[in-house]
């Protein structure tokens, strides 16, 4: 299979992320051609084309858009699009290099999806912690508004919209949508009880969709080139084009974009292959909260059928990637912090269940373990998964089952060996570095 | 812990009376500019939080006071949403504050290796900041720059593919008061501008740096050296897709 550069296809030009740099590869085309079509058209169209939602839940974006009810226009709740943009699931880096090659691809996006679902405000809600993709975001709008494809009566259509940049300010709960929803109104951001779904009550108990930063850049280019060919790339369910991010030990680490159902076997290929020397041991396919696999897995397709048919999630395409020097106690260990961490403590399995996973991890990784610890590990996965508000809780014990499921014998050589049997050092980027400079 | 370094005079004073406070009339009015944006007003509140920030440096109990009392909302209310998130800090931290990424595939790929030596290197631990008042270190969570790892960030700009060596050249660079660069993205400003611009009050530093750093771009390279493309608007693709369907 080829790569097929759709979204990633302008970030090779230096001036990328400016306006004149997008419209010259045809950026704002597409929104030209949507605001000649009635809203209704386009959300069919975003139906028709099957796209589903990038931020990892893989929800059919075009029924999403359809739940928004029409209202009665004499008592009618202004209806607002609230661009996620909080990406922090771990392993997870394609929409921050996005926004920051080309913000006016997403803007764009943003403009088609309003005017499809009746929204006169939008917010990008982007996290805290990426101030350079801030910026970008700010002075796209900014010429935005001046181009007059922003604002009011834009390009002459008589549609009005004002986009709103806001900054998070560090919490992984926020990318779930409906913590976001509090978080942008200002509050704690902890997820609140589904239904009511946000399309009835959502940002300020309004009509309210909210979708993944590459979902809505993926809308210019269906408005632009049809239903069809976005169905001619990908798989029947999962159909189109996705970025898929490497990382870990593998030559060339990076964002690769390809059709959906692409294998880890065919990326690894295009990336270099592990690093000299060493073989894959285990990888996350969407980011920590997606069980993880191994070599066993690398010919089953990438796309939301093939995932789920191996118990994992495609997620969102972050593709973790682990060599044979690495612990993967260790690693899941880390995972559980961060879950302990991120808990947004309004539930409590959640909150009390990662809190006395993080004290087994220590035990486990210091040698001081025993197999019912690995027993009481998964009897507690059970208690948190499914138990809580929202999906952290479930993509928390993620790892932590899928790892004993796998690597049983490598927790137990931990207890047996009075201590993890790996050198840390080994795993390093700096080792291989140094064997490099040997050679 | 370490605090930033202030005489004992100076610490005297300010224990023996009212906390001195940099928000006034200006800081105000731009918190009504933010309320603006918005269709309703507490949800200004997280970039005020940035706002108070980027005068106090942290947030002090003269910011949440001021944060309450446009919103017109409780002390208690603000306090809770500022103590919910990471970014907002309880007492200062350095000109520069560092985050050093150790979550798993960072820690693994050498940040944890990082994380030790800067933290001998500079005699402080998570949360802490330098005598001198210069850097702070934090150990923070993905900061989804994966393929760029290990992974350090300065004051919210990245740091790509550090090491050891580099991240202390880094620090000690920073700490002599030399111009460093974010890898990608622009010249490193200091804390308190960088809250000013996560409140929404803008630099010109927008243009500055790549548009896209090298790991970005393996795909997009590949893709043109093999001569591959999407397919065509309004045909069919060309290769391969057939047999999945």
């Amino acid at each position: 299979m080829t790569l097929t550069p759709v979204l990633t296809e302008r970030w090779n030009q230096p001036d990328s992320y400016t306006r004149r740099g997008y419209e010259r590869g045809g950026g704002y085309k597409a929104l030209r051609k949507a605001l000649q079509r009635a809203p209704g058209d386009l959300v069919e169209a975003v139906k028709d084309s099957g796209l589903r939602g990038r931020g990892g839940a893989g929800f059919p974006t075009g029924m999403k858009w359809g739940f928004i009810p029409s209202q009665d226009p004499a008592s009618a709740k202004p209806v607002y699009l609230v661009v996620n943009a909080d990406e922090s699931e771990p392993g997870t880096c394609k929409d921050i290099p996005l926004m920051m090659a080309d913000p006016h691809l997403l803007l764009e996006g943003v403009i088609i999806s309003s005017y499809a679902i009746g929204a006169h405000k939008a917010f990008i809600y982007v996290r805290g912690e990426v101030l350079h993709v801030y910026r970008r975001l700010m002075k796209a709008v900014e010429e935005a508004y001046e181009a007059g494809y922003l604002g009011s009566d834009i390009l002459g259509s008589g549609f009005d919209l004002d986009v709103v940049v806001h900054a998070g300010a560090g919490a992984y709960i926020c990318g779930e949508e409906t913590a976001l929803l509090d978080s942008l109104e200002g509050r704690r951001g902890q997820p609140r009880l589904k239904p009511p779904f946000p399309a009835v009550a959502g940002l300020y108990a309004s009509p309210t969709v909210i979708n993944n930063v590459e979902t809505i850049a993926s809308v210019p280019a269906i408005v632009d080139n049809g239903v069809d060919w976005f169905r001619s790339m990908g798989t029947e369910k999962s159909p189109g084009f996705g970025i898929f991010s490497l990382s870990g030990h593998v030559a060339n680490p990076g964002q690769y974009e390809a059709p959906l159902g692409i294998t880890l076997r065919e990326l690894l290929e295009l990336a270099g292959g592990m690093r000299p020397g060493r073989e894959l041991k285990f990888w996350t396919p969407g980011g920590s909260s997606t069980p993880m696999l191994t070599a066993d897995h690398l010919d089953v397709p990438l796309d939301f059928e093939g995932m789920a048919g191996v118990g994992t999630m495609l997620g969102t395409r972050a593709l973790q990637i682990f060599d044979d020097s690495t612990c993967v106690v260790r690693a899941t260990s880390r995972w559980v912090d961060f879950y302990k961490h991120e808990s947004c403590g309004k539930c409590t399995p959640c909150r009390e269940g990662f809190w006395w996973m993080v004290q087994i991890f220590e035990r486990l990784e210091k040698g001081e373990g025993t197999e019912a610890d690995l027993d009481k590990l998964l009897d507690m996965s059970d208690n948190i998964a499914g138990r809580s508000f929202c999906a952290l809780a479930d993509g928390g014990v993620a790892p932590v089952t899928s790892s004993i499921t796998y690597f049983r014998d490598e927790y137990i050589a931990h207890f047996e060996n009075g201590g993890c049997p790996f050198d840390p050092e080994a795993s390093t980027l700096f080792a291989s570095e140094k064997v490099s400079a040997t050679r | 812990m370490s605090v930033q370094g202030r005489d004992d005079e100076e610490t005297n004073e300010r224990m023996s009376s009212e906390p001195v406070t940099q928000l006034g009339e200006q800081a105000r009015a731009e918190m009504l500019e933010i309320v603006a944006r918005y269709p309703e007003a507490q949800s200004a509140l997280l970039p005020m939080l940035h706002l108070v920030q980027a005068y106090e440096g942290y947030v002090t109990p003269a910011g949440i006071e001021m944060c309450a009392e446009v919103l017109g909302i409780t002390e208690a209310e603000v306090a809770a949403v500022a103590t919910f998130y990471t970014m907002y800090k309880r007492r200062p931290v350095g000109e520069y504050h560092v985050g050093v990424c150790t979550n798993t595939l960072c820690a693994i790929m050498g940040g944890d290796r990082i994380w030790e030596d800067l933290s001998g290197h500079l005699g402080i631990g998570h949360d802490e900041t330098t005598e001198d008042g210069k850097i702070s270190l934090e150990r923070v969570e993905c900061n989804a720059a994966c393929d760029f790892a290990p992974v350090m960030v300065v004051n919210w700009e990245f740091a790509d593919n550090q090491t050891p060596e580099s991240a202390r050249e880094l620090v000690d660079r920073l700490r002599g008061g030399e111009q460093v660069s974010s890898t990608r993205g622009p010249r490193v400003c200091s804390w308190k501008q960088a809250e000013r611009i996560l409140a929404g009050f803008g630099d010109d530093a927008a243009d500055e740096g790549v548009q896209a750093g090298p790991a970005s771009l393996v795909g997009r390279e590949l893709a043109d050296e093999r001569g591959w493309t999407a397919p065509q608007g309004g045909q069919q693709a060309i290769e391969g897709r057939g047999e999945k369907k």
